[in-house]
């Protein structure tokens, strides 16, 4: 039988060996077609959800030539994607997570890009009486109050960290005080609205993404406008000191493309039944 | 995708952007049964015709990676595939190649088990003939595999069935790019987080059509082994 | 010892020959030797050891103690004999393809195989079956391709395990016949069988085995009419017990 071990593990080398070289060739191929004009782009699923990117990238390819790949996740793990140096740009929308991003070097720059606002959603029939409330502070605090359901993303977002700061200014210690009544999924902004609507929950989302989503059932906007529900975008370029990889002309150029006033305006331009989503405001030294 | 139209008007009016998501799944996932099928057709043939110390836990441990949970390994390629990982200087990640290679690895185990229980039942029956008629190494596993090649081409496409259905994998080496690495189980997954219900539910059924066809067939394949060899 | 390179694998003696299963002897101390000539035909009961003794005089079982020789030599490939199984398997193919494989195993050329082939199908008398697959022939039909398939090598020793053990009486009788015509073409068959109908026809020598021994060994009349040992006549009578 050592004839036949001898051969087998012969033919089973040639077959790793022919099995890597396709892969790489997979690889090369498609690398070398993409490689002329593209970058990776890590940014959040609440971005991708409000179809923003469906209708910027199109434009920002026609305008640059640039094919931008978005790997959408949530802010904490875009981050982090930035910092293994697998996305040559980071686009989030939680500035404490993006400043400490800045701090650690692993960005030399960050541009504000726009806004767009949260929003409180909840059932019609509103158990916690929060309906056309001014003050999400109050609002937040009626809930807990009343035990209402309240579905938080618990994934390291920027939407649920803007969740767990209006829980604070609230006057709520949210990790000592929760209970059966808040719900921490650990999923996206579409998920979480989608397990709001079959609980008739409450949940806070940003406006893209609601004024987008197919499934409302019987929820409604309940409280908006409270300029603590604004969320401020800002764009970095990974630093390619710390990653070589890093496709830095073609990802500051898609940088300088946001900002520009062009830009500015098409991103000004997107709308959702008739709804402007998002503010252009790279302009603002403040955001 | 436009968001709100159904699957299957979009399938009718040859939605390019459907076609394309259909297209890269039946690539990636026909590459990886064939890749699979070299490195596992060989392994389980090795294994089911040596004797070697360990043979059994060898057997135990291909039967148990059988079931080896998707999203692990795509945890385990992309941490491989990183630019901060040991591969990362292939720069593959998040590219149609990376979920080739995380299916190849989730299918392996399924055809190279699949195949030494067929090599090794075959060879049970065969041996005394062979020895009876002198029949040389080379000529035994040539005979095996061919006599087996019903049995095999059924563990190919249990194989590619596997591949077909997964998303837990594909969709953390992929990255669920539009237009580049966005297949039918991930775009149901985006869908899904999306709202857009329906679309996913219509993904889904072109999904489901998929995997039936591929059952049939393999259905089909089985009962023309029956009928042409006994 | 050197590698067979005579013309024969005749006589096949065996000395002393033990085989051990674990505990079980199954054979003990088989000291036989095969000549040319007419059918050898083993009988005894079940469990007897017919069908080792078979494999061992084929080569396909090693002795744990004691040797075989082929024709003086005590490594022999088994290109000049044949052996069919008591069931025999016959391969995922068509009755030619069997026959085919067989030819090709035995080194016949290509391009003589098929001519082959078709002259083997008439010898078993199963001509016109040669596209049918081969699994899905009849019993006897089967027997007679394994058969068909041990000739393809044209042996000089053809040793069959019970080839007529689960065939009705027409199966029976077309396989006797081949075992007849087989012999008189010059091939020395050894074969086990529990019919003894059937060894009384076919036989020149009986060889009665129990329990792992020979017990005796006679020209087939002589040991029909007078059995010399006691457990002969008992086995005759249908007494003997395992």
């Amino acid at each position: 039988m050592t004839e036949m071990a001898i051969s087998r593990f012969r033919r089973t080398f040639r077959a790793r060996a022919l099995a890597l070289l396709i892969a790489a060739t997979i690889g090369a191929v498609s690398n070398a077609a993409a490689a002329d004009r593209s970058i990776v782009v890590a940014s959040t699923t609440s971005t991708q959800d409000s179809g923003f990117f469906d209708y910027i990238l199109p434009i920002v390819k026609e305008r640059t030539g640039i094919t931008v790949k978005v790997i959408a996740q949530g802010t904490g793990q875009a981050l982090d994607t930035g910092r293994r140096g697998d996305a040559d740009v980071v686009f989030v929308h939680a500035k404490a997570a993006e400043l400490q991003f800045l701090a650690e070097g692993e960005a030399l720059k960050r541009y504000p890009v726009m806004y767009n606002d949260f929003v409180l959603i909840g059932p019609k029939a509103d158990p916690a009486g929060v309906k056309g409330l001014k003050d999400i502070r109050q609002a937040l605090a009626s809930i807990k109050d009343k035990k209402a359901a309240f579905i938080s993303r618990g994934d390291r977002s920027g939407t649920h960290m803007a969740e767990l700061a209006l829980w604070k200014d609230s006057g709520v210690d949210i990790e000592q005080t929760k209970g059966p009544w808040y719900e921490s999924i650990g999923q996206g902004m579409g998920a979480a609205l989608n397990v709001a609507s079959a609980s008739e929950a409450y949940v806070l989302s940003d406006r893209a993404t609601w004024v987008n989503f197919r499934n409302k059932g019987d929820l409604e906007i309940l409280v908006e406008h409270d300029k603590r529900l604004f969320n401020q975008y800002g764009i970095m370029l990974v630093n390619p000191e710390k990653h070589p990889t890093v496709k830095k002309i073609l990802g500051q150029e898609f940088i300088d493309y946001l900002i520009s006033p062009v830009g500015q305006q098409d991103i000004a331009h997107y709308k959702v039944d008739g709804q402007q989503l998002f503010y252009p405001d790279a302009n603002d030294p403040n955001a | 995708m436009p968001d709100h139209t159904s699957a299957f008007h979009l399938l009718l009016t040859g939605d390019p952007a459907l076609f394309s998501i259909v297209g890269l799944s039946l690539a990636i996932t026909l590459t990886a049964a064939v890749v699979a099928s070299f490195i596992g057709m060989p392994l389980g043939a090795l294994v089911a015709l040596t004797r070697f110390r360990g043979r059994q836990f060898v057997i135990v441990v291909m039967n148990a990676l059988m079931g080896l949970p998707p999203v692990i390994v795509g945890l385990a390629v992309y941490l491989s595939l990183s630019r901060s990982g040991p591969l990362g200087s292939w720069g593959l990640l998040f590219t149609p190649s990376a979920m080739v290679i995380a299916q190849t690895i989730l299918v392996t185990p399924i055809i190279a088990a699949l195949t030494r229980q067929t090599i090794e039942d075959l060879w049970l029956e065969y041996r005394d003939e062979f020895s009876a008629m002198h029949v040389g190494a080379f000529r035994r596993i040539a005979t095996l595999l061919w006599d087996g090649r019903f049995s095999l081409v059924t563990a190919l496409l249990a194989g590619f069935g596997r591949a077909a259905a997964e998303v837990g994998s594909i969709i953390i080496v992929g990255g669920n790019i539009e237009g580049f690495t966005r297949t039918m189980t991930t775009a149901i997954a985006l869908e899904t987080s999306k709202g857009n219900l329906s679309l996913a539910v219509g993904l889904g059924v072109i999904l489901m059509g998929i995997v039936v066809l591929v059952s049939a067939f393999a259905w089909g394949v089985r009962r023309a082994g029956e009928r042409f060899a006994g | 010892m050197s590698a067979n390179t005579d013309n024969s694998d005749l006589p096949i003696e065996f000395s002393g020959v033990d085989i051990d299963v674990g505990e079980l002897k199954v054979l003990r101390q088989i000291s036989i030797s095969i000549e040319p000539g007419a059918p050898t035909v083993l009988i005894g009961p079940n469990g007897s050891g017919k069908t080792t003794f078979l494999r061992v005089a084929m080569g396909l079982t090693a002795p744990s103690k004691g040797r075989v020789m082929w024709c003086g030599h005590s490594q022999s490939p088994p290109v000049r004999r044949a052996i069919v199984f008591q069931r025999p398997v016959m391969l995922r193919r068509s009755a030619f393809g069997n026959l085919h494989y067989a030819l090709a195993s035995a080194g016949v050329p290509r391009s003589a195989r098929r001519r082959r082939a078709n002259e083997l199908l008439s010898l078993v008398d199963l001509a016109g079956l040669g596209d049918r697959p081969a699994r899905r022939l009849s019993g006897g039909e089967q027997q007679r391709l394994a058969i068909a398939r041990a000739l393809a090598r044209e042996p000089h020793v053809l040793l069959l395990d019970e080839p007529t053990a689960s065939l009705d009486p027409a199966a029976t009788k077309s396989i006797e016949e081949l075992v007849r015509s087989v012999s008189a073409s010059g091939v020395k068959v050894v074969m086990a069988t529990h019919d003894l109908g059937e060894a009384r026809r076919l036989a020149g020598d009986i060889v009665l085995l129990h329990r792992g021994t020979i017990v005796e060994r006679a020209a087939v009349d002589q040991f029909f009419n007078s059995p010399a040992t006691k457990e002969a006549q008992a086995f005759l009578a249908g007494e003997l017990l395992l």
